[in-house]
């Protein structure tokens, strides 16, 4: 092999772009300057953010648009510590992003030096590993080992701190061809016995579910759910970020458990003898109270992640492996199963949940956000990447959008990031500039990071934003109206003029009032050439049912008030 | 007590991961030391930790998510040599010299220094026998004390020998046991 003698900033983009980066989000400064300077010579799309947190974001909204990795880069210091929000979220989402961050020169290093940060010692804990480099020597094989990190096994977050003087020192290049070797892990994958005990478990069950989470989207194995489910029978609940990974309109898939799942799925869980859990991760948003959680069943649980079997929930057969495996491994010993009259007691609990659903009860004048989401599917046809923030309007998407599609739904689940919205939609639709992109954000998170909209600006980025503005930092008032006796400390809001903020950066903007405006609006924006933000201004004290309070048992949930019902079977 | 026998690879910052990921899961570490080994780039850690069983998978787990860490071995059920080593500095008078060195020469404990009114005492053993020592000199008036805290080794074959990371990888890719990295 013919090597050749390049700066470490040029190793870096000789690795990134052998890596198949192609986009990096980012924002310079001193300490990354070299890395910059280089990186005019390669064919590399640098976006400009305005934020670092939103440079985390784009990175791991691209990742997750893919299953590519998302790159991103900042300076020491500042620049570095305003990645670490972005950095938990890719974290606690298994999401691949690798963050690129510039460090004082390695003699200063330790000396309190400008803009010096060990931003190493501060991502520890939230990456899956992170790498010092201080001779370009060793770029080439470090960024081949981080992608290796990033993208294999539980996929996460790697950062790569690098020092000015390694970016500008030389060395000779060469590309480590061969994948790194190195940190492999024993095979764990189960024996024959141990897939007989959960075959035998599946055999036995007369009430079994599926619970499928963000492991079947990262696996790639949606499909292999699907036909799982179909040739045993078994119906499908899904975590919020296991949602798109089995169609929501198959007639097996139940819909989204949890603290705001609907009130079948959770008496489902409750009322089941087996659980089959594939690639989720019994956190406690899922489960409500763990010593009451799903008594009546036994439980398998299939996970890439040795360290989550038996971590929250006691499993009676634990399969450690990726789950597309496990489920090709299975699939065979597993006979044609049928499970009509389990099938047709939950389609009856179903009944009593939907004429208390607001979509069904007749129009009001008033502007629900349910409404907006159920539009928006409808106009979308079900096809377009949503981008969700975290609260209210997050639960009511993943209820009432009801995605086909894996990585149609992209949002912060297991570190609930506001702000996270914005900046992950540039992001997804840098990776798939085909989908129709949209960002359904609350008008809290929205502010947190609503710079992004020059970075939109600046890059000519087409998606569009429905703001779903109640005035409220609306779930945490909706948790004072139910456990502080509606003392609504620091929850009402008040907020720019959306629509004239949005102009202000060149970009179109409406307003949306009364229900009937929402079909017109949503029809404007996807024909508008460019970005769109609709202020949507909903029902100010609107509550999202059901809710099983934190801790509390999953079947013990306030559903959706009778009133409603009610009221709609009067008129 | 449950006692781990951690590889790792020698690089700046494995030990700050280690101890970061008992504080971050609220694991108590009763011991950690760490060393050299016969491997050239492999270190060695034992690690004591206040926990049972179920806590020792766990904490196998997510020893095994590190990147540096090559293998893990929780030899607390096995058949182990385990030794500590302790220095001891305990106030004497000349009426009480020659009782601790018949102490000291009941737990083959080492008499290292001798000054006017104090002497220093190094034991080698078990845990709990080195516990037992400093809690019959108490009386006596222990000045000072330092332990370095537990080394554990299976014995016979044991796990054997650890292969270079590098080495170690290419051997294991070769021979299949190979689930997944990382």
């Amino acid at each position: 092999m013919t090597s050749r003698r390049l700066t470490g900033a040029q190793i870096l983009w000789e690795s990134l772009v052998r890596e198949g980066v192609t986009c990096v989000f980012g924002y310079p400064g001193g300490a990354i300057l070299p890395a910059y300077d280089a990186m005019l010579d390669y064919p590399i799309r640098h976006v400009l953010v305005r934020h670092e947190q939103g440079a985390a974001h784009m990175a791991d909204g691209y990742a997750r648009a893919t299953g590519q990795v998302g790159v991103a880069i900042a300076t020491s210091g500042p620049g570095a510590t305003n990645l670490v929000t972005g950095i938990a979220t890719a974290m606690m989402d298994s999401s691949p992003v690798v963050c690129i961050t510039g460090q004082v020169g390695s003699k200063l290093i330790g000396s309190d030096a400008f803009q010096e940060c060990d931003i190493t010692g501060i991502t520890l804990p939230i990456t899956k590993h992170n790498y010092l480099l201080t001779n370009p020597e060793d770029v080439a094989a470090t960024v081949r080992e981080a992608f290796h990190v990033a993208r294999s096994g539980r996929p996460g977050p790697v950062l790569i701190d690098m020092t000015k003087d390694c970016q500008q020192r030389a060395c000779d290049f060469e590309w480590p061809e061969e994948a790194p070797v190195a940190h492999q892990r024993p095979n764990l994958s189960p024996g024959d016995a141990e897939l007989a005990r959960a075959v035998d478990l599946i055999h036995q069950a007369k009430r079994p579910l599926i619970l499928a989470g963000n492991g079947i989207i990262a696996s790639g194995a949606s499909d292999l759910v699907r036909r799982f489910a179909e040739h045993a029978d078994i119906p499908i609940a899904m975590t919020l970020l296991g949602i798109g990974g089995v169609p929501a309109s198959h007639p097996l898939n139940l819909g989204m458990m949890g603290m705001h799942g609907e009130a079948w799925v959770n008496t489902s869980i409750q009322e089941a003898d087996l659980l089959i859990a594939v690639g989720m991760r019994f956190d406690d948003r899922v489960t409500g109270n763990v010593k009451t959680y799903a008594l009546n069943a036994k439980k398998i649980h299939l996970e890439i992640d040795r360290s989550e079997i038996n971590k929250n929930v006691k499993v009676d057969a634990g399969l450690v492996g990726d789950c597309g495996q496990l489920l090709t491994a299975l699939m065979p010993r597993v006979e044609r199963g049928n499970h009509a009259a389990w099938r047709a007691h939950i389609d009856a609990l179903k009944g009593d949940a939907a004429v208390r659903d607001i979509k069904n009860l007749p129009d009001s004048g008033h502007l629900y956000a349910a409404h907006v989401i159920h539009d928006l599917w409808r106009e979308t046809g079900g096809n377009a990447v949503v981008v969700t923030d975290v609260g209210q309007h997050q639960m009511w998407e993943a209820q009432y959008y009801h995605h086909d599609q894996p990585r149609s739904l992209i949002t912060s689940g297991g570190l609930g990031t506001m702000g996270f919205a914005l900046p992950a939609a540039i992001g997804a639709k840098i990776a798939r500039p085909d989908a129709e992109v949209w960002v359904v954000v609350g008008d809290g998170g929205f502010q947190m990071t609503m710079a992004e909209l020059a970075t939109i600006a600046q890059e000519g980025i087409d998606i569009n934003v429905a703001i779903i503005n109640n005035g409220y930092l609306g779930m945490v008032r909706q948790w004072q109206e139910f456990f502080y006796e509606r003392r609504y400390a620091a929850t009402p809001l008040t907020s720019p003029d959306f629509v004239k903020l949005a102009e202000a950066f060149g970009l179109t903007a409406a307003r949306v009032t009364e229900r009937a405006g929402v079909i017109p609006a949503v029809q404007a924006a996807r024909a508008t050439k460019g970005t769109v933000v609709i202020d949507f201004r909903v029902e100010q004290e609107d509550t999202v049912y059901p809710m099983v309070p934190a801790g509390a048992d999953l079947h013990n949930m306030i559903r959706r008030p009778s009133v409603l019902a009610e009221t709609g079977a009067d008129q | 007590m449950i006692t781990f026998v951690v590889h790792v690879e020698n690089k700046p910052g494995v030990l700050t991961r280690v101890a970061s990921l008992f504080r971050r899961r609220a694991y108590n570490i009763e011991s950690l030391t760490v060393g050299s080994t016969e491997t050239p780039g492999v270190s060695r850690m034992t690690i004591v930790v206040d926990t049972d069983d179920e806590g020792a998978h766990h904490v196998e787990a997510h020893l095994y998510k590190l990147v540096n860490v090559l293998r893990v071995d929780n030899v607390t059920a096995r058949p182990n040599v385990i030794r500590e080593l302790t220095l001891i500095k305990v106030a004497t008078t000349a009426g009480t010299r020659p009782e601790i060195f018949q102490l000291a020469d009941v737990f083959r404990a080492r008499i290292i220094d001798v000054s006017a009114d104090s002497l220093v005492l190094e034991l080698t053993g078990g845990t709990a026998k080195l516990d037992r020592l400093l809690e019959v000199l108490e009386p006596f008036g222990v000045l000072e004390m330092a332990r370095t805290g537990t080394l554990a080794m299976a014995r016979g074959e044991g796990p054997g020998r650890t292969a270079a990371p590098q080495a170690r990888a290419t051997a294991a890719a070769e021979s299949q046991d190979i689930a997944y990295s990382v």
